[in-house]
């Protein structure tokens, strides 16, 4: 009714989840703060006062350390050990004596060791940073005399750039709660910590705009968060919450089950990652296989590209993790919403019309070769199926897959091990679905996310177009349907990563267009597999008469 | 201090792969330097076998090099326990840390 209420329609924010569960609640933005500190001017006084402080700071980090257990008490204690380490602080004791402040001295130093970490494509060491940074500011506060218990109001949701583990290991949890951050990495030590606790946790949701006074809801599992929702959505939330526990219950004991529909149908549930550190505590039992490897997420922000013998491990150990069961790794899928420097193409009018997925890999063939030859020394360590995104004409497809035969029979000429694996594409551009049987693919997976965005027309970066951005639209449901159908004709498999396939709500209709394979996010299996149970498709029919 | 320090007695070497999924992380890290500090004698490591060495008793030190899966770690030991100390630390690294990393599944 009010048009000025529509343009202030709620503002939906996607991240990579880094721990599962809901929370709604006030905003707690975290500020880095600035104090300054006075100077003796004595370098001697200066040496003095940092060894104070670190030793101080080995104090409080032991107090902590004492009341932990696990994972908390583990990460602790590397704190206490690097800082225990004289080398960490030998430089900034170095430039004291050349006469800095220590405060500046310290900070120096430390931010130099933090560089190391921060360069380089190991996630593993750029998620210590968050480590380095923890010591760096205990240490900075016993300097300044700031030290001081920090405060977070019960069940609150903090929004910061990143989180230190001693400063999640100071608030009170037990009320609810979660964490938001623009950076940060599902890897670090404070994402194990929040997984722990079952503190919701989102990470790399970029700018988070500043209203305070606002409610967000969160939702972890899914990297979602909702800022300013209206009353309905807020409602909807609510009641998705409050049946959250029960749920998450019955999904928990169903995990490592077949799923399987009321009327007896066996449905695939496979799971989507970003990288090999996704598995780790993972038990393969859980799914048929991963649906769908990331890739872009291996190649970072650019603009050093992952080379040939990272890539090959990372796809290696993908593949001897799943064993018996299908891996499905899709070729770089940059562009669109993931700029990778260095490699895509800036200032596109429309990047989601512009040069993406399997379009820059055939304009770089100098990186797409490199991943070709990775995956083809992969292929030998397991059951590899290798799609392709962003296809919309069949010679894309025959053209990749030339470029495939041709590295594999360089391999083999060079004796190097490789088989050429199946090779499929992803449906997300309405052309290539409504033309599916054009194309000499060997498997179909359908991503849901670009397939919706297309067809309605509606970007998925655009929060006020979010509404019309609908897998129910039956153009939608209609484009599954003929895919699927497709597949059921010519025997190949045909499955949907997106999404959807996560949405208890969404898996009926999924089932109903004919799917009979999901890939979802690890943390949904348990939800997807207690919605496929609840499913029948004999109630289905009865119903439609 | 990027040599091993001379001695009378020619340094004990060795050398292993790194075969734990993430590498001289942290973890593995901390485990590496605890166990060379319970020698006396004095240990470098290195990704190299012609260096640069640096100290295996400062974990400061160890985390710089950002060792990887598939990084082959060489040692070196000058004392009167370097052989046991060398010995203690290929098999800590042959054990992956005793680490059960994904690797372990399937």
């Amino acid at each position: 009714m009010n048009p000025m209420g529509m343009i202030m329609a709620e503002l939906r924010l996607a991240g990579r989840p880094a721990s599962p569960g809901f929370a709604s609640g006030p905003v707690v933005r975290l500020v880095e703060k600035k104090v300054h500190r006075v100077s003796s001017n004595d370098p001697a006084r200066e040496a003095d006062d940092l060894k104070k402080a670190i030793s101080d700071a080995l104090l409080s980090i032991s107090a902590l350390a004492d009341h932990a257990e696990g994972e908390a008490a583990e990460i602790l204690g590397f704190q206490l050990v690097m800082l225990e380490d004289d080398a960490l602080s030998e430089a900034a004791f170095q430039a004291i004596a050349s006469g800095l402040p220590a405060d500046q001295a310290w900070r120096e130093a430390l931010d130099v060791e933090i560089e190391i970490y921060c360069n380089g494509d190991d996630e593993y060491f750029r998620a210590r940073t968050a480590d380095l940074e923890d010591i760096r500011d205990t240490v900075l506060d016993h300097l300044n005399g700031s030290h001081a218990q920090f405060s977070v109001p019960p069940s609150a949701i903090i929004v910061a750039r990143d989180l230190a583990p001693s400063r999640f290991l100071s608030v009170d949890w037990s009320r609810g709660g979660a964490i938001l951050l623009s950076e940060g990495s599902p890897t670090s030590h404070v994402a194990m910590l929040a997984r722990a606790r079952r503190v919701p946790m989102i990470v790399g949701l970029g700018e988070i705009p500043d209203s305070a006074s606002s409610l967000i809801l969160v939702d972890g599992a899914l990297g979602q968060v909702i800022v300013s929702p209206q009353d309905e959505t807020r409602a909807e939330f609510l009641k998705r919450q409050s049946a959250d526990e029960e749920i998450a219950f019955k999904a928990t004991a169903l995990e490592a089950e077949d799923a399987v529909t009321k009327d007896g149908t066996r449905i695939s549930v496979l799971i989507n990652i970003a990288g090999v550190e996704d598995l780790d505590r993972l038990d393969p039992k859980i799914c048929d296989g991963i649906g769908l490897v990331r890739t872009e997420f291996l190649f970072g922000e650019g603009p050093v590209l992952p080379d040939e013998d990272t890539q090959y491990q990372a796809y290696r150990q993908m593949l001897e993790w799943a064993g018996a069961r299908p891996v499905t790794i899709r070729t770089l899928d940059a562009g669109g919403d993931k700029p990778i420097k260095g490699l895509t193409v800036d200032g596109e009018s429309n990047p989601f019309l512009g040069i993406r997925g399997v379009r820059l890999s055939l304009q770089r063939l100098d990186v797409f070769r490199v991943q070709i030859r990775a995956l083809l020394r992969a292929a030998p360590h397991g059951k590899l199926k290798v799609m392709v995104p962003m296809i919309t004409v069949p010679f894309e497809l025959d053209h990749v897959r030339a470029l495939f035969q041709g590295e594999y029979e360089a391999l083999k000429a060079r004796g190097v091990n490789a088989d050429m694996p199946v090779l499929g594409m992803m449906v997300e551009v309405p052309a290539a679905a409504l033309a599916v049987s054009h194309f000499k693919s060997d498997f179909f997976s359908i991503g849901s996310n670009d397939l919706v965005q297309y067809t309605t027309a509606a970007g998925r970066d655009i929060g006020a177009v979010a509404s019309l951005a609908d897998v129910r639209h039956p153009a939608v449901l209609k484009l599954i349907e003929l895919v699927a159908a497709h597949g059921e004709h010519s025997g190949c498999d045909v499955s949907l990563c997106g999404d959807a396939g996560g949405d208890p709500d969404l898996i009926p209709l999924l089932l109903e267009a004919g799917l009979r394979s999901l890939s979802v996010a690890p943390s949904l299996v348990g939800r997807v597999k207690l919605a496929i149970t609840h499913f029948s498709f004999e109630e289905v029919r009865t119903r439609h008469g | 201090m990027n040599a091993p320090p001379l001695s009378k007695t020619s340094p004990v070497t060795g050398s292993a792969l790194l075969t734990n999924a993430v590498g001289l992380h942290a973890r593995p890290s901390v485990k590496l330097t605890q166990l060379a500090k319970t020698f006396s004698s004095v240990i470098s490591v290195a990704t190299d076998a012609a260096g640069p060495w640096i100290d295996a008793k400062s974990p400061v030190k160890i985390m710089r090099v950002k060792a990887s899966k598939g990084t082959t770690i060489y040692f070196e030991a000058s004392g009167d326990d370097a052989t046991l100390a060398i010995a203690a630390l290929i098999d800590l690294v042959e054990r992956r840390f005793d680490e059960s990393d994904g690797d372990d599944h399937g």
